[in-house]
């Protein structure tokens, strides 16, 4: 196991709590703080980066799918007295991880919050110290479950904030073997 | 001669046009008669192979690599030459930054090395613009565009003035096409396959949600067509052929049947307004889906209006409508000055209402 990085199960259920989970880590994310989004089709991660964004932005904000666009922009806003700028990116259609360069996501991993779908595009260029949230489907659920389990791996730096946002958001946590 | 210039039909200027926003890099070659010179996108060019086979141009290094041998085979294509253009215009937005940065400056450079107009044209203008190009489409026209970024319910009311009556809150039409073509194992993109898969496909055997339909209101949703898309899938263990055509079929039943929902509560606002005996047009890739087409032409006809697709290389991105957009503009006396600065976000209608709904369920 990587020193620095805890592992824990989360059991979300439904898009009601996926949202609510959301919005209590748009509440500890500062301007760095990057969350790597991965799952299948219809997991939760649009639903999540959705939610995030509209936490931040306001209710009322559009949150289109970056899938064609690559990346959507929003902000910045003033918080508390710094300008928050929030990148949403899906990688999908990322040929070579350079390209990650020419989006400009790795200056945007220093000044922005970002939010990553299909982060394993990133290659190395994946910042050492963001929040990966991986959504599957309960297994024992059947396919027209609506809840998902999810496993987070968070850093040191993250993890206390994390933590209370998985509370904050009524979201059952367990360890990495229960 | 000089009583000849000054008596040829004013509307016969030569317009350049760049597209650099998203996948393609294209220019084209229009004139003030609607008549396309030339109209080429790179992945149209054969001799590709140099450049490394054909990719989505994403990154401005390719778009940068590709737009002059772009432009030079246009000209080529329309037998001209720059001291012939009369103007040049570029997609200045949306899109992305760094593609869109290297069409503007081009389009400037030739502006300023020729001393002829520029203008920066919004790619959703252009889109909103093609069927006046093609059909000759008089305004005020309900356009809805449909592609693998947009889906919009656009009033275009007369140049410069674009209603937005409807778009999507999440997912774009063609992007629903794509992310299910590849939840039945088709390839990228999907959208073609999933058609042909459809055709021997029965729609009736799987029962998929309508997104949106029944409710007020011209926007679109299809996240959750999506999602039921994949339950379907996943709750047969092994799909046959037949499995994935009924799917598919079904998939595309459930798209025309959300698109003509949303579209027909876009006519009754668009005719309260205007009037009927106007025309639905429909562009965009998704244009080309024969289903969506004949559904949306039965609508019109029941609607009262006239119902105009533009063909398919006009419909998916190109930089004839670019340098048609450009047209317009100029014979409205329009140019843009060359400090014009490109602009990644740049909505038609910027007092749109927001479209809300967190993901709405299908």
């Amino acid at each position: 196991m990587t020193s620095g990085v805890g592992l824990v199960r989360l059991t979300v259920n439904g898009q009601p709590a996926t949202e609510n989970l959301a919005g209590a880590c748009a509440g500890f994310a500062i301007p760095g703080c990057t969350f790597l989004l991965s799952g299948g089709l219809g997991a939760g991660k649009s639903t999540f980066a959705r939610a995030f964004v509209r936490a931040l932005i306001g209710a009322d904000e559009e949150v289109p799918s970056p899938t064609f666009t690559l990346v959507q922009q929003y902000g910045p806003i003033d918080r508390g007295g710094v300008d928050i700028e929030i990148w949403h990116a899906d990688l999908y259609r990322l040929g070579d991880p350079d390209e990650v360069l020419e989006l400009g996501l790795d200056e945007a991993f220093g000044t922005a919050i970002c939010l990553i779908e299909w982060p394993d595009r990133l290659g190395s260029f994946a910042p050492n110290d963001a929040i990966e949230l991986i959504f599957d489907f309960a297994a024992d659920k059947g396919a027209g479950s609506e809840v998902r389990e999810v496993i987070a791996r968070v850093p040191d730096k993250w993890r206390a904030d994390f933590a209370a946002a998985c509370e904050k958001a009524g979201v059952e946590v367990r360890g990495p073997d229960e | 001669m000089a009583l000849e210039e000054q008596t040829a039909p004013s509307g016969t200027p030569l317009v350049l046009g760049i597209e650099t926003s998203c996948d393609e890099t294209a220019a084209a070659i229009v004139d003030g008669a609607g008549t396309v010179h030339a109209n080429v996108v790179f992945s149209q060019i054969e001799d590709h192979a140099p450049f490394g086979g054909v990719v989505p141009e994403i990154a401005a290094r390719a778009h940068l690599d590709h737009l002059e041998p772009v432009i030079a085979h246009a000209l080529e294509e329309a037998g001209l030459d720059f001291d012939e253009l009369d103007a040049v215009a570029a997609t200045g937005g949306p899109g992305l930054i760094g593609g869109v940065l290297v069409g503007t400056m081009t389009a400037k450079a030739i502006a300023m090395a020729r001393g002829i107009p520029y203008l920066a044209i919004n790619h959703l203008e252009a889109h909103a613009l093609t069927a006046r190009l093609t059909d000759k489409v008089a305004f005020p026209y309900l356009l809805l565009l449909v592609s693998g970024g947009h889906c919009q319910l656009i009033a275009v009311e007369g140049l410069g003035r674009y209603r937005r009556l409807g778009t999507t809150i999440d997912d774009a039409v063609g992007e629903a096409f794509d992310k299910t073509a590849k939840l039945l194992g088709m390839g990228y993109p999907g959208g073609p396959a999933l058609e042909k898969a459809a055709t021997t496909g029965h729609p009736g055997r799987f029962d998929l949600p309508r997104p949106m339909v029944g409710k007020p209101g011209c926007d679109f949703s299809f996240s959750g067509l999506k999602t039921a898309v994949r339950q379907k899938v996943e709750a047969i263990a092994a799909p046959t052929q037949q499995d994935i055509a009924d799917i598919a079929a079904a998939f595309q039943e459930a798209v025309a049947g959300s698109l003509v929902n949303r579209c027909r509560n876009a006519i009754r606002t668009f005719s309260e307004e205007h009037g009927t005996g106007h025309a639905l047009v429909v562009a965009g890739g998704v244009a080309a889906n024969q289903r969506i087409r004949t559904a949306l032409s039965e609508l019109a006809e029941k609607s009262g209006m006239s119902f105009t697709a533009p063909p398919i290389a006009l419909c998916t991105d190109n930089a004839a409508m670019v340098a048609w957009a450009g047209i317009e503009r100029l014979q409205a006396g329009e140019s843009d000055p060359l400090s014009f600065a490109p602009r990644p976000r740049w909505p038609l209608d910027p007092g749109a209402p927001k479209a809300i709904g967190a993901g709405v369920k299908a």
